[in-house]
């Protein structure tokens, strides 16, 4: 036989060897029981929870890696574009939904189901333990972690009384023995310890109640424009599994001016957001009062059980199109995407389906602040409010392919080269006020002026007050379970040879010594005359380095 | 005083700090590298009065003979030499400390906000926190052998914060706007500090266990203590530091309900803090699980520290997020 052949036969013999001593209840196997109950052993033993808990952690990293669909979807559609092998794979692998794949919900189900396969019947036995007697005093209290003894002149009923009332007085549970006294406290920390695993638990459940009851939904909505609670008005509506869109409170929002102010002195932080508000008036119920709100970042609006945010804010101009036969084809406000925050140069699109005999288009930059910027004989925004409102635009003609039936973003032009084609001399730079004539005669646009406008959010989510007790809860089980320890005392007094009394005490504490128990022994001795005996004392050394 | 002034006063301060707390470092080696012979001569001294108590008061223990009298008289005044070098240096990094204290005050004087709304101050504060755990460390368990490491983690913060995050006093974005920043930030800001602690005593530990376990001596680590004591320090801080933890990401939840419009929604900054979590409860259930504790538990606790350092400089320059206020 060989070195590893041997190896092999003593690995397997330990393994059949803690298999048995495991769970082997027969001589004949384990049987599917028994497979069960060793399975359900291994799931709630901790290491497993362990090595479950770390798995949830590995699996989050690619989430924070790669993009997200719930965060970020447009950015998951360029990855894929841009990683034609690679991300269909991962695609598959539901790494773009990390979050809400069957692999991460398998692993974080089996590490609460292991969690609460171990907390249940320590609850159930904590339960127990508070209410049966403290286990009685050990033979040899001396081999305990935190010992003492001297002898007295009192007898031991006296003592053992005095034992009673002094750990009573300290909020032990005391029991009596024939010639000892047995005591327990710290009970607290073990609930503290339950109380934050099974609040995790909670969490998990609300945060699960509140996605599947809920629903969260966004809304572009221009100064002066309104909106009204239902489907039809949301640019973007995710509801969650188990959402009645019958149930959405009839409220109603218009919003009357967006401020925004920025830095304006020169130097690095020139043009950075100091603070945007979105003045507001908002309905209950359709008749109901108005009712007016300052809605802010930080300063969510909170109606008929929904909560209203402002997400983000950009530029809507204002444009007049009139047509190849003089009339007006297009009259409003179109808003554009901010292309970046410091100087909120906007790009953005006016599609003109009415436009006869041709479809008009424009294509179009924004800059609220525009200057020539020389050097690269170009057009570029200084300061992001509107202080010097300039549009350029370029114009497209022919047919919009609107009527296709197929959705079209409103930030985009489709069918640029093949069912629209660009209008020659089409392109001109715009102030406020100025009107281009498009070359051809097929009409003119007229720039009028610029509105704000607001992205709002929208959710409903009943899990919110839920997941926030739970959380509260955790917390304060983690604190009290790390504060508070469990502790035993035991005094035991019995005559000695010398017809005096010997009293042994005792002290069992999970963790590390507290200096508790050299109070106690101190106050048990403090009735005693100065001994000559010096009190034999173990543990008390480590003392000083507890947390109390 | 203007508030220019105030600003130009909080960078002095930043570079009086670091300068203290560069001389702190240098003392709290020296305390390290010679106090050795004290510790030895602590422990001979030991030797004999255990020897006593171990007799039982036998009346054993021998008048010591005059060449060792001798010894120790000249062991005492090189103790004397050694103790004022760690008094040194305590008396430095306390002074340091103050000039940390002051550069936050008068930062946030000069800002009129609280001093931790981009990386420069956040970073400068979590080198606050750390100084500050190490001193309430170093008056409850005596633990000055810390205090070469965190000062060296203390200029490495100051110095990078200083260098490549400086950011001149400003007012903050919208979205940093809210009583939640006293709330939320301080918490992390606490918690990482007192990680760090928590961290240097966790290194310490491994290094000073395979020594134990190779029966080595000598050199500057006989001033450390066993590995037991370090381990039980580095579980004590991370205890402190875990709920303070737990806190911050439940705070900074609740402000996000209020910013975002969802309590959680996995941004880079929340998996990571998430990460870091549940890591760092991995090593508080590894270090009572047998076949984890010790060695293996220490290096969960690294990783987990790792997390969070990744958390606060990889999350914030390397991914986008909601949470990037780099600037």
């Amino acid at each position: 036989m060989t070195q590893a052949q041997r190896e092999d036969t003593g690995t397997s013999v330990e393994q059949t060897g803690r298999a048995a001593g495991g769970s082997r209840t027969g001589s004949g196997g384990m049987g599917p029981l028994g497979w069960l109950r060793w399975g359900w052993r291994q799931l709630t033993s901790m290491r497993t929870a362990l090595i479950l808990l770390f798995l949830v952690a590995l699996g989050s990293v690619p989430g924070s890696i790669l993009p997200q669909r719930g965060q970020a979807p447009e950015k998951v559609a360029e990855y894929l574009a841009e990683h034609r092998t690679l991300g269909p794979w991962l695609d598959r692998l539901s790494l773009f939904d990390v979050f809400a794949a069957p692999w991460f919900a398998a692993v974080y189900i089996l590490l609460f189901v292991s969690l609460a396969g171990c907390v249940i019947p320590r609850a159930r036995q904590h339960w127990r333990a508070m209410r049966s007697a403290p286990p009685p005093a050990p033979r040899r209290l001396s081999r305990l972690p935190q010992s003492a003894s001297f002898r007295t002149d009192r007898d031991a009923e006296q003592v053992l009384a005095q034992a009673r009332e002094l750990l009573r007085r300290r909020r032990f549970r005391v029991a009596e023995g024939a010639d000892s006294v047995a005591a327990e406290k710290g009970y607290l920390g073990e609930i503290g310890n339950l109380t934050f695993h099974l609040a995790l638990l909670m969490l998990l459940l609300a945060v699960a109640a509140g996605a599947m009851l809920g629903y969260r939904g966004n809304i572009v909505l221009t100064e002066g424009g309104a909106f009204a609670n239902s489907l039809a008005y949301y640019d973007q509506f995710t509801p969650g599994r188990r959402f009645d869109p019958d149930r959405l409170a009839p409220f109603s929002i218009r919003l009357e001016d967006f401020r925004a102010s920025f830095v304006t002195d020169p130097g690095p932080q020139q043009g950075q957001a100091l603070d945007f508000t979105a003045e507001i008036f908002y309905r209950e119920r359709p008749d109901g009062p108005e009712k007016p709100y300052d809605l802010k970042v930080n300063h969510p609006l909170g109606v008929g059980g929904a909560k209203v945010y402002v997400l983000g804010h950009g530029y809507a101009p204002r444009f007049t199109v009139r047509d190849g036969k003089g009339d007006v084809a297009f009259r409003g406000a179109v808003p554009f995407l901010p292309l970046e925050q410091r100087t909120f140069t906007s790009e953005g699109v006016v599609k003109v389906p009415d436009a006869r005999p041709e479809q008009l288009a424009f294509q179009m930059v924004f800059w609220p602040t525009a200057v020539a910027d020389t050097r690269n004989r170009q057009i570029v925004s200084r300061f992001p409010a509107p202080l010097n409102p300039t549009v350029s635009l370029m114009t497209f003609k022919g047919d919009l392919g609107l009527d296709s039936g197929v959705p079209q973003s409103v930030y985009r032009i489709e069918g640029i080269g093949k069912t629209l084609q660009p209008v020659r001399d089409g392109s001109a730079v715009l102030k406020q006020g100025e009107t281009f004539q498009i070359p051809g005669g097929a009409g003119s646009i007229t720039f009028d002026g610029v509105q704000e406008y607001v992205s709002l959010a929208i959710n409903h989510d009943p899990g919110r007050g839920p997941a926030l007790a739970a959380a509260v809860l955790a917390v304060a089980g983690v604190i009290v379970s790390f504060t508070v320890r469990r502790r035993r005392v035991w005094v035991r007094a019995v005559p000695g040879e010398d017809g005096r009394t010997v009293v042994e005490i005792g002290g069992l504490t999970l963790g590390n010594p507290t200096a508790e128990f050299d109070d106690l022994v101190a106050a048990l001795r403090r009735d005693d005359p100065p001994a000559d005996e010096a009190a034999e004392r173990s543990g008390a050394g480590s003392a000083d380095e507890t947390e109390e | 005083m203007a508030d220019s002034d105030l600003a130009n006063l909080s960078d002095q301060l930043a570079l009086g700090a670091v300068l203290l707390y560069v001389v702190a470092m240098v003392g709290y080696a020296l305390d390290l590298g010679f106090g050795r012979r004290r510790a030895r001569a602590e422990a001979e001294r030991a030797e004999p009065v255990e020897a006593l108590v171990g007799a039982g008061g036998g009346g054993v223990a021998e008048a010591p003979p005059a060449e060792a009298s001798a010894a120790s008289a000249e062991e005492e005044g090189a103790e004397r030499v050694e103790r004022d070098w760690g008094r040194f240096a305590i008396l430095i990094n306390l002074l340091g400390w103050g000039a940390h204290l002051g550069m936050l005050v008068t930062r946030g004087l000069a800002a009129e906000r609280w001093p931790w709304g981009n990386m420069y101050e956040f970073l400068s504060a979590i080198a606050f926190a750390a100084v500050t755990a190490y001193l309430v460390v170093l008056a409850r368990y005596k633990a000055r052998f810390l205090g070469a490491f965190v000062m060296v983690a203390a200029v490495l913060a100051l110095g990078v914060a200083t260098i490549w995050l400086y950011t001149p006093v400003g007012p903050l974005v919208p979205a940093l706007k809210s009583y939640w920043i006293a709330i939320h930030v301080t918490a992390a800001i606490v918690a990482t500090g007192a990680f760090t602690v928590g961290g240097a005593a966790t290194i310490l530990y491994l290094v000073q266990s395979r020594r134990e376990e190779r029966g080595a001596s000598g050199g500057a680590l006989d001033m450390l203590p066993g590995a037991q004591t370090l381990d039980r320090l580095a579980y004590k801080v991370t205890v402190f530091s875990f709920p303070i933890w737990t806190f911050a990401i439940i705070a900074g939840a609740i402000w996000a309900d209020e910013a975002w419009g969802r309590y959680w929604g996995w941004d880079p900054k929340e998996v990571w803090s998430f990460v870091t979590w549940v890591v760092y409860a991995g090593y508080l259930h590894a270090r009572a699980t047998a076949g984890w504790k010790g060695r293996r538990a220490a290096v969960i606790s690294l990783v987990a520290f790792a997390a969070l350092l990744f958390n606060f400089f990889g999350v914030n320059y390397l991914f986008s997020g909601l949470h990037s206020y780099a600037g």
